[in-house]
């Protein structure tokens, strides 16, 4: 596959280099929403959305930052702008959808503070992407970002039968299998090469 | 780092302490994981990125500390958020004109001090409701208590994943370098080896605590 096509953009932040996982963005909710699969498949949808509409705010942004010479301001304008669709989005599912509202709770005002956001539009500015190719990666980092919170939530539901120590439990033990999973998702690396 | 004698009454020896040791960010509170696992993979970067997110630290710290009367309520996080994002592009740019070596090995983990959850659960949990010397003082200690924990991580990916201490090799040429550790699942091991650590050690703390009342 073409470094820069498409499907490689979009599996590349998928799998291969994951954002979760292999570059270590948005751990915050990823270990604070891991704990049912049902509510990290909800939290996955909203960082999904979200990635997509500031990934195209920031493509905009950047385009006119970039023509009145003022790029020294990217970052603060990037914060803004993400924090603003955040709002955005919190509305739109508490008009939409109450019941989705309380399960996401106060993770999706958290979304701001979500590096994995903001990553995003850091890389795709950095990597200079064209607008479809920010798409790709946006939507690809998004999934990525779902899969990695599906997946850690189903071993954590079959965690809290199993027996461990007493001093094992809690967040060490969540970053050893993010460790695990992790370890997994190397196999993914050269995939499309 | 000796008391500043001249300071107001109220600010403890706690103030600055907390953050290094019973509330540290990285090890009890858990947050600001993202660079703490990403940039840790040789003592060099995590120290880079422990002294620039200080930096941060004790800036937002401050101006937020100074302007916490003029800044409206509804709007304060956006207001914390931007000061942030000031003070960040200034470190940014710093480090480029510095070395662009290291500036290169961090990436955009500089540019993401912004989202670090550590400055602004502190901005808005301590520097927005006390004195500037007060904030001054926390921000230094949480900053403190986040260079420790990266250098923690740090030093033990540096010398088992590639055999050096800030680049000096230690066991010479025979080392077999045990790659995982500066690797992406390397991060989460010795983070989750170094909570097992402080659980077991916080375990027998208390344990002792009740022999003592028991005895």
């Amino acid at each position: 596959m073409q470094p820069d096509s498409h499907a490689f953009i979009f599996l590349n932040a998928f799998l291969i280099n994951n954002f979760v996982l292999a570059m270590f963005l948005g751990l915050c909710p990823f270990l604070g929403v891991s704990g049912k699969v049902k509510t990290a498949w909800n939290m996955g949808l909203a960082v999904i959305f979200v990635m997509l509409v500031s990934s195209i705010c920031a493509y905009g942004i950047n385009a006119l930052l970039v023509r009145y010479q003022l790029e020294f301001l990217r970052l603060i304008c990037y914060i803004t702008v993400i924090a603003s669709a955040v709002q955005l989005v919190e509305m739109f599912v508490k008009k939409f959808s109450p019941a989705l509202f309380r399960t996401l709770g106060i993770f999706l005002p958290l979304i701001t503070t979500n590096c994995a956001i903001l990553g995003l539009a850091l890389f795709q500015t950095n990597r200079e992407y064209d607008f479809t190719q920010c798409l790709a990666f946006s939507l690809g980092a998004g999934a990525g970002f779902t899969l990695a919170l599906v997946l850690m939530a189903g071993l954590r539901e079959k965690l809290e039968l199993a027996d461990v120590p007493d001093v094992t439990t809690g967040a060490a033990m969540s970053l050893m299998l993010a460790g695990l999973l992790s370890l997994t998702f190397m196999g993914f690396a050269g995939l499309g090469g | 780092m000796a008391e500043d004698p001249r300071l107001p009454a109220q600010l403890s020896w706690d103030t600055l302490t907390q953050g290094i040791w019973k509330e540290n960010p990285v090890f009890v509170m858990l947050l600001g994981l993202c660079p703490v696992l990403a940039v840790t993979n040789t003592a060099t970067n995590a120290l880079a990125m422990g002294l620039a997110t200080t930096f941060v630290l004790l800036c937002s710290g401050v101006l937020v500390s100074l302007l916490r009367k003029i800044i409206p309520k509804q709007v304060r996080i956006a207001c914390f958020i931007i000061i942030i994002a000031t003070f960040v592009t200034i470190v940014d740019y710093a480090i480029q004109a510095i070395s662009l070596d290291l500036y290169k090995a961090l990436g955009a983990f500089i540019q993401l001090i912004v989202a670090n959850c550590v400055i602004l659960g502190r901005a808005e949990a301590y520097a927005s409701k006390n004195k500037v010397v007060n904030a001054f003082v926390n921000a230094l200690g949480m900053g403190i208590g986040f260079t420790f924990a990266l250098l923690c991580l740090g030093v033990v990916r540096e010398v088992m994943g590639f055999g050096t201490l800030f680049g000096m090799d230690l066991f010479g040429p025979e080392f077999q370098p045990w790659a995982v550790f500066a690797l992406p699942p390397g991060g989460f091991f010795v983070l989750s080896l170094w909570l097992f650590l402080f659980a077991i050690l916080r375990k027998r703390g208390e344990r002792r605590k009740e022999a003592l009342h028991a005895a």
